[in-house]
């Protein structure tokens, strides 16, 4: 099932959610939207779902257009954040209810269903639940009960809203990994939206960057990291280092200093200079395109996390490799072995 | 984790003393002097029994003075059985019709957003603010002989006032607010999502009420159902007003408690308010053992 | 372009229960609500003036509302101790009284009426004791105020009750800790916080007072000009066919209470506004 979002507007009061998103899902692909909170994208995915209504704009499934269709008509499979299991029935009338509110003619005999949902609580390895109601499991199962009661209409698309949101970190990373190969099973075109950068980077074949209620880039988990498209992306993603610099006659400043940087191009003003923590190049002071003095350092295994006071007034935090221990005090030069600039104060 | 620890360890006398020393100084940042504290409970208690316990158990007290065999025949009479009767027959109408209400109204309002809400829950409240005699007032302005629709009911030929419709009428308005009062906040605060996970699993819009919302508020629906009834049986001032107290077809119990009392037959009078007292204290102890019901559904919720 | 012009609501069902609804509350409510304000309009100034002004009247809504706010301040204070006991200390038969505080509400008023009335008169439990010390309770204005205080009590009660519960223990013993007394903390602390809730639980039982009928006219003697309340006058006003008479007397007492209840909301809000939901 392929899914096209077009021109999408959804506006709560003066609050526009969703300001104009474009969107094309292929089939079979496991897409990430990712976003801080208020960038719209529970609201795209509830859209999709048939659960919200847009102001304007076009969803169509497969070419079809699907606003032509109430939620209950879309069989999509819908993860809620909270789970939404329904509270007075077990494990496995949850998974059932699906097949059991079928119109009569298509639904299936009661043997059917069983096995149906037996293999299911296989498909999600809680079938020993069956029995026990919501408020027995813990949240990693719930997750996993509410996945296969969305499973169980065979849904052409699968939408889940912060899946693992409400979940401790261990039990997070396991689920990650048995999402993808859950996903790899089934191969049903899946929507899934976060917040958590590492999720949607390890999980998903493609990630969709939210801002605003704008999309600001759509790519692969390496293009959204290697190469971001905007400011916000490069911001979101990774541990970035910004300073405010400015351009003028294919010269960067900091403040005063010139930094040696090439510009490719760049119109002259205030702009904006990233780089990610572990890409400044430790030197001595003097040489790089930066030059500050150590304030403290921590470390972290592998690296050593240090904050350093740039002469031109601004603190920045590094990753350095430990090879070379640094001192609270020291004078360092830093050069960026990769860097973007992007217009705009 | 200091007080765990203070547990696990074992203490010198010295020490256990001066920290229940403290532990007393840290409770006293909470609570009164002794005799103020039983000087309060005292008079909450003997309040509540003078006010209340007292009129109760002298209701009983009346109705057996004679003996349980005049209780029993008073309860006996023609004239008992049918103002039992009817007031079973009323509280069975209104009570279904504000059932059915209750339930549609807080669907409308408790899963859905709108403006004038607020509103809206204001008017369904009305009812609890009009005296009883006046909500039985307005209905003899509307049907009554000089009312309204007093001619065109004549014509037709159709008893409002002083029959059994009338009576009904009145009892539906003063119990108007309870299941819906009952049920707008649990529906609200139960949410839409397992409804909108019910609607996209393919349920209609009746499969999801029935078998998602209902069993979620049933307990609540329970709650409701019983003050509506006990309001519905016992109310006096709206009914007294329309029923026109005609012996042996518009008297409802509180009603011929009313005259059977005015009439210095105290042992009947007294029989038949026993009846409504126990039904008030039936609803009281159905009521407490609901709540706790419904508090270990919010319970069972807070994850 | 698809059908999303409708802003169409995820749940079905909206505009049917809302139909309803509104058609349901206008036939039961609104409609025999505003019939009485209609009949009310063809009474002419003059006429309405009279009736309101005529000393029996006058009387009878004298009884009515003073009394009632007299009950309801005695509830407030004796709401409050109960509440008190009821929340912050364990006593036997806790769970009883608490589970008492509703009986009020619960039992018909025509039964409150004849048991208070029993035991009030001379020769009942309390009335003859009372009656030696020289109070006379049944059939006296006294009366009328004992039935009133008695439907009072649960109002106080039940709305003072669970804000007290909820009050975070934390600020009491961050004022004890500032070194405040047990008695600046009540009134400095406690207090205020309860304001609200205390000043709807007074309205709460000021209206139902007012308007109450049942549980007053059996203890109330009756007498017109001395103990005669407005209900029971809008019924005897109603049985001599005088229906400008019951009209202008229930629209006067209809409005005081909406006033009531508009107060009590605004109450509210502003309580809430004031202090955060937890």
């Amino acid at each position: 099932m392929t899914i096209e979002v077009r021109n999408l507007v959804k506006k709560f009061g003066s609050f526009a959610a969703l300001d104009g998103v474009d969107l094309k899902v292929d089939n079979g692909e496991l897409l990430a939207l990712l976003g801080p909170s208020g960038s719209g994208k529970t609201t795209l995915l509830r859209i999709i779902a048939g659960l919200d209504w847009p102001d304007s704009g076009e969803v169509s499934f497969n070419g079809e257009d699907a606003l032509a269709q109430g939620a209950r008509e879309r069989h999509v499979g819908f993860v809620f954040q909270h789970y939404a299991l329904f509270r007075h029935m077990t494990v496995f009338e949850n998974v059932a209810f699906g097949l059991r509110v079928q119109p009569r003619a298509v639904r299936r005999d009661e043997a059917t269903i069983r096995a149906r949902v037996k293999d299911l609580l296989d498909l999600v390895q809680l079938d020993w639940l069956a029995d026990r109601y919501p408020s027995q499991l813990s949240g990693g199962q719930r997750q996993r009960i509410a996945l296969a009661r969305a499973l169980a209409i065979e849904p052409r698309i699968l939408l889940l809203d912060e899946p693992f949101g409400a979940l401790d970190a261990k039990v997070r990373k396991e689920l990650r990994k048995w999402l993808r190969s859950l996903h790899h099973e089934i191969n049903v075109t899946s929507i899934f939206v976060t917040h958590d950068q590492e999720e949607a980077l390890e999980v998903a074949n493609r990630v969709v960057v939210m801002d605003k209620g704008r999309i600001e880039q759509i790519g692969s988990p390496n293009e959204v990291y290697e190469s971001p498209a905007t400011a916000f992306v490069h911001g979101f993603i990774g541990e970035s280092i910004e300073l405010p610099v400015h351009v003028a006659d294919g010269v960067v400043r900091l403040g005063s200093r010139p930094l040696g940087l090439a510009v490719d191009g760049l119109a002259s003003g205030a702009s904006r200079l990233f780089v990610r923590r572990h890409d400044m190049q430790v030197g001595p002071a003097g040489s790089g395109a930066f030059e500050g003095a150590v304030q403290h350092v921590r470390n972290f295994g592998p690296v050593q996390r240090a904050e350093v006071a740039l002469f031109g007034g601004e603190t920045i935090e590094i990753d350095a490799p430990r090879d070379k221990e640094l001192r609270a005090g020291d004078r360092i030069g830093l050069e960026p072995r990769r860097y973007r600039i992007f217009a705009g104060g | 984790m200091t007080l765990q620890i203070a547990d696990t360890v074992s203490l010198s006398p010295s020490q256990a003393k001066a920290r229940a020393h403290a532990a007393a100084a840290r409770d006293n940042l909470r609570t009164e002097p002794r005799a103020v504290r039983i000087a309060i409970i005292t008079l909450a208690v003997l309040f509540l029994t003078v006010f209340v316990v007292l009129p109760l158990v002298v209701v009983f007290a009346q109705a057996f003075s004679k003996g349980i065999l005049a209780y029993l025949a008073a309860l006996s009479e023609p004239e008992a059985l049918a103002a039992i009767r009817l007031t079973l027959l009323v509280a069975l109408i209104s009570v279904g019709l504000n059932l059915v209400f209750g339930l549609v109204a807080a669907w409308a309002i408790a899963k859905f957003d709108f403006r004038g809400k607020t509103f809206l829950i204001t008017l369904i409240d009305l009812p609890f603010s009009v005296s009883p005699v006046i909500s039985g007032l307005v209905f003899v302005l509307l049907f009554g002989a000089q009312g309204y629709f007093g001619g065109w009911l004549r014509e037709h030929d159709i008893q409002i006032l002083f029959a059994v419709p009338g009576i009904a009428l009145a009892t539906t308005f003063v119990t108007f607010p309870f299941v819906a009062r009952a049920l707008i906040p649990l529906m609200h605060e139960q949410g839409t999502q397992e409804e909108e996970a019910a609607i996209s699993l393919g349920a209609s819009g009746l499969q999801t009420f029935f078998r998602v919302t209902l069993p979620n508020i049933k307990w609540g629906v329970l709650y409701g159902v019983l003050l509506c009834n006990a309001r519905a049986m016992g109310e006096f001032g709206a009914v007294s007003v329309v029923s026109g107290h005609i012996r042996g077809e518009t008297n409802t119990m509180p009603l011929l408690v009313e005259i059977l009392y005015n009439e210095y037959q105290f042992v009947a009078a007294f029989a038949i308010a026993s009846l409504l007292a126990m039904l008030a204290l039936i609803t009281l102890i159905a009521k407490t053992v609901l709540e706790r019901h419904l508090g270990e559904g919010h319970a069972s919720r807070d994850h | 372009m698809s059908a999303i012009a409708a802003r169409r609501r995820t749940l079905p069902g909206f505009g049917l229960t809302m139909g309803l609804t509104l058609s349901w509350l206008s036939i039961i409510i609104l409609i025999p609500l505003a019939g009485l304000f209609l009949k009310s309009f063809e009474i002419s100034p003059e006429q309405f003036w009279n009736i309101l002004s005529s000393r029996r009247t006058l009387n009878a809504l004298r009884v009515s509302f003073g009394l009632a706010f007299a009950a309801a301040c005695v509830n407030l204070v004796m709401g409050s101790i109960i509440v008190w006991a009821l929340v912050r200390y364990r006593f036997p038969g806790r769970r009883l009284f608490d589970a008492i505080v509703d009986v009020p509400f619960a039992l018909p008023t025509a039964v409150a009426g004849v048991a208070l009335t029993s035991l009030f008169a001379e020769k009942g439990w309390l009335g003859a004791p009372l009656a030696a010390l020289g109070i006379k309770v049944a059939f006296t204005p006294v009366g009328i105020f004992v039935a009133m205080i008695f439907i009072g009590i649960p109002f106080v009660v039940r709305t003072v009750q669970p804000v007290l519960q909820d009050l975070d223990p934390e600020i009491e013993e961050a004022a004890g800790s500032l070194g405040a007394s047990r008695w600046q903390t009540i009134i400095r602390v406690i207090l205020p916080s309860l304001a609200p809730a205390l000043l709807t639980g007074l309205a709460l039982a000021f209206a139902r007072a007012v308007g109450e009928y049942g549980s007053v006219i059996f203890i109330a003697g009756n007498l017109p000009n001395v103990s005669e309340i407005a209900p029971l006058l809008i019924v005897i006003r109603l049985s001599e066919f005088r229906y400008a008479d019951a009209t202008a007397i229930a629209v006067i007492m209809l409005v005081v209470s909406f006033v009531t209840i508009f107060a009590v909301n605004r109450l509210q809000r502003w309580a809430q506004n004031r202090i955060p939901a937890r």
